[in-house]
């Protein structure tokens, strides 16, 4: 056994009082939760704790809160480890951000989290006629959809996002995941109309900054943000061109590096606004947008950060290499079907000779990543190292 | 130290300033840079929103041109393509089947991906673990004293952990952190350090993109920094390029300088500020410069020189 403090934010809205920190020192093995200290301190030391929790097993998702500023479940959280990530030693916990506090380390779910998983339509909606016994489904496309459909709710997700931090009306991580498992799911009837509704919303599916931060938080590998791309992804498919630019900002950067090889960033911008042409630039939408960016223009061309020449003509890979890119291009647009990986479904090979087990897709794992409910992430692989 | 360097699309278009102060660094640091001028864009995480194989496809190419200047190592000046070309390179990595149809689309120029062959490095990360602190330490000429900077990372070198091999014993996340002390300055930490600079919805939700720039801008100025640094080129974009516009959005005065990684080593190792491109910034780095003396911090800022 060894000694932990613990320094909880308290807050009773009911009191009167501003929040404030307290500090608790349990004795647990190291191995044990935040969840567990919180509960001994609650048990043992003042039973006015606030805190909503019941598997204890990363299943429910009910502790969720922040953990020396990083939303997690507190079950899921070894002591030890959370004391080594404490800035001065002692572990600071706190309820979850984005929502409001109801005491201590509760959250209102319901004002946030679960109005923007109501506002996705959460549930299937069918295709007619309804055959006479039950739907078939190509299990191809079941197995993409368990990512997705392995969220618990926890709201870890929603409670890391910095967009919504910034833009509180944005649908988020955790709703847009749960509108990808039926845009995903071939029994559903309304794929179009749920991707151009969450296209057009102006803090719909483009109103994502692409942080990484829901897939750091989620404690389930179902990687919000992967599934919010593949929503992009299918409304192309879709060919949805939205008002908020996303669907022209994404064709427009393919074409010119496609074009060029390199981005070409002054013609992106207007493309974007204006539409994927080189005539997009004259659009009135462009026109409006680069009035507004006047000032920031001017100072650019007098500082000669952007020079009128590299405005105009953009830079380029040499001749031959810019085929070899095209032919690429080329290459995977003309396939009639995607080919893509979903690492969280296909595992990670153990060494080259074990690829075979693989299969097409890599899908022969998936059973077992999803019962585990975790991707096989071996860091130690990490190519980055 | 001899590297194949992918310099990035932004570094050579919006902010030149990037690459023409890394190239004024390296000699600096000997370290030889043998440029990938054929590689074409990571994607930036937009063309693999278009198109997953199609991204991985592409930077293939890249470590294949890697591959073939014989070095182990290669270098981005950009935490974005480290961000892109670590996923890429993750899925490739990780299912040989996979890997072999995407060479199958290589194939036709020569060029092939092996698993292996190819370590990416941030500038940042290659600094700390294989130039080491301590040498870095010993070629400081003008150390960075009172000079109190924000590190700035940008989500894409330090988000998701796993991939990009964050743990206990490489402390990624902490590493601008350790470069600014090595270099003589004071870190100053505020809430915006580990967050998004809204660059990528800049023209989506342009609102929300420069109040996430403007808001971290603040806090950093609220807790007295001097500027900011950063190893990624688009959030310098935001946090720089759109300051002014940011101003307006975030309903408040800024003006806080934000320097390229290269240009704050380019300061501490030595160099003119000039030929660092600062003076290519729109927001001026006075508080960093005095520029009719080329001193770095501790001169009041404002009324001297540029």
């Amino acid at each position: 056994m060894s000694e932990f403090t613990l320094r909880l934010r308290r807050y009773d809205p009911e009191s009167g009082q501003a929040p404030y920190w307290a500090e608790y020192t349990v004795d647990l093995e190291g191995h044990r939760s935040v969840l567990e200290g919180i509960l001994q301190a609650k048990g043992e030391l003042d039973g006015s704790i606030g805190i909503r929790c019941s598997c204890r097993a990363a299943i429910c998702g009910s502790c969720g809160v922040l953990i020396n500023g990083k939303t997690g479940l507190a079950c899921h959280t070894h002591l030890d480890k959370a004391a080594r990530h404490a800035k001065d030693g002692v572990i600071e916990v706190e309820p979850m951000a984005n929502m409001p506090v109801i005491k201590d380390l509760i959250v209102d779910m319901d004002a946030v989290h679960w109005k923007k998983i109501q506002r996705v339509t959460p549930w299937l909606i069918n295709k007619e006629p309804i055959p006479e016994r039950e739907y078939i489904a190509p299990h191809e496309s079941m197995v993409d959809i368990t990512q997705s459909m392995a969220c618990i709710q926890c709201g870890a997700c929603v409670s890391s996002c910095l967009s919504l931090e910034i833009d509180p009306l944005f649908v988020g991580p955790a709703a847009l995941a749960k509108a990808y498992r039926f845009v995903g799911d071939p029994r559903d009837a309304q794929q179009y109309e749920r991707l151009k509704d969450l296209a057009e919303d102006p803090h719909g599916m483009y109103d994502c900054t692409h942080c990484f931060s829901c897939i750091e938080a989620c404690p389930k590998g179902v990687a919000p943000m992967n599934q919010i791309m593949r929503l992009r992804r299918v409304a192309g498919d879709h060919e949805i061109v939205d008002r908020n630019n996303g669907h022209r900002h994404e064709a427009a950067f393919a074409t010119l590096v496609k074009g060029y090889g390199l981005l070409h960033e002054a013609e992106l911008l207007p493309r974007s606004y204006g539409g994927d042409s080189w005539f997009g630039k004259f659009h009135p939408a462009a026109g409006q947008e680069l009035l507004d960016s006047l000032p920031v223009i001017t100072r650019a061309l007098l500082r000669r950060k952007v020079t009128p020449k590299g405005a105009l003509l953009g830079h380029k890979i040499p001749k031959d290499d810019l085929a070899s890119v095209q032919r690429i291009f080329d290459a995977v647009e003309s396939r009639d079907e995607r080919d893509e990986l979903n690492l969280y479904i296909s595992g990670y090979d153990e060494d080259d000779t074990g690829a075979q087990d693989a299969g097409a897709g890599g899908q022969a794992h998936a059973g077992n990543a999803a019962d585990q409910g975790q991707p096989g992430q071996t860091p130690e692989e990490s190519p980055a190292r | 130290m001899k590297l194949a360097y992918w310099p990035g699309c932004v570094s050579r278009g919006f902010t030149p300033e990037l690459h023409g102060s890394m190239a004024k660094v390296a000699p600096l640091l000997d370290l030889e840079l043998v440029e990938l001028d054929r590689a074409s864009c990571c994607g930036a995480g937009v063309i693999a929103e278009h198109s997953q194989e199609l991204a991985d496809t592409l930077n293939a190419r890249t470590f294949a041109l890697a591959q073939q200047t014989g070095n182990p190592m290669m270098m981005n000046i950009c935490s974005t393509c480290q961000g892109s070309q670590t996923e890429c390179q993750e899925r490739l990595d990780a299912n040989a089947e996979y890997r072999e149809r995407i060479n199958a689309t290589l194939q036709p120029d020569g060029l092939r991906y092996e698993k292996g062959e190819v370590v990416n490095k941030n500038l940042l990360w290659l600094l700390v673990e294989d130039f080491g602190l301590d040498e870095l330490r010993a070629r400081v000429r003008r150390p960075l004293k009172d000079l109190r900077v924000g590190p700035f990372y940008g989500c894409y070198i330090i988000r998701p952990t796993d991939r990009l091999g964050i743990d206990e014993e490489k402390p990624r996340d902490r590493y601008l952190h350790m470069l600014i002390e090595a270099l003589g300055g004071t870190v100053i930490e505020y809430a915006g350090q580990h967050k998004c600079c809204g660059f990528p919805i800049i023209t989506m939700n342009k609102d929300a993109s420069l109040k996430q720039a403007a808001r971290h801008l603040g806090d950093a100025i609220d807790a007295h920094a001097d500027c900011l640094v950063t190893p990624c080129p688009l959030c310098h974009l935001n946090l720089d390029l759109q300051q002014p516009l940011a101003e307006r959005y975030g309903g408040r005065d800024l003006g806080l300088p934000v320097l390229h990684l290269p240009q704050l080593l380019g300061l501490a190792l030595g160099l003119d500020p000039d030929d660092l491109g600062l003076a290519r910034h729109v927001v001026k780095p006075t508080t960093v410069i005095d520029w009719t003396q080329s001193v770095v911090a501790g001169v009041g800022g404002g009324s001297a020189g540029w």
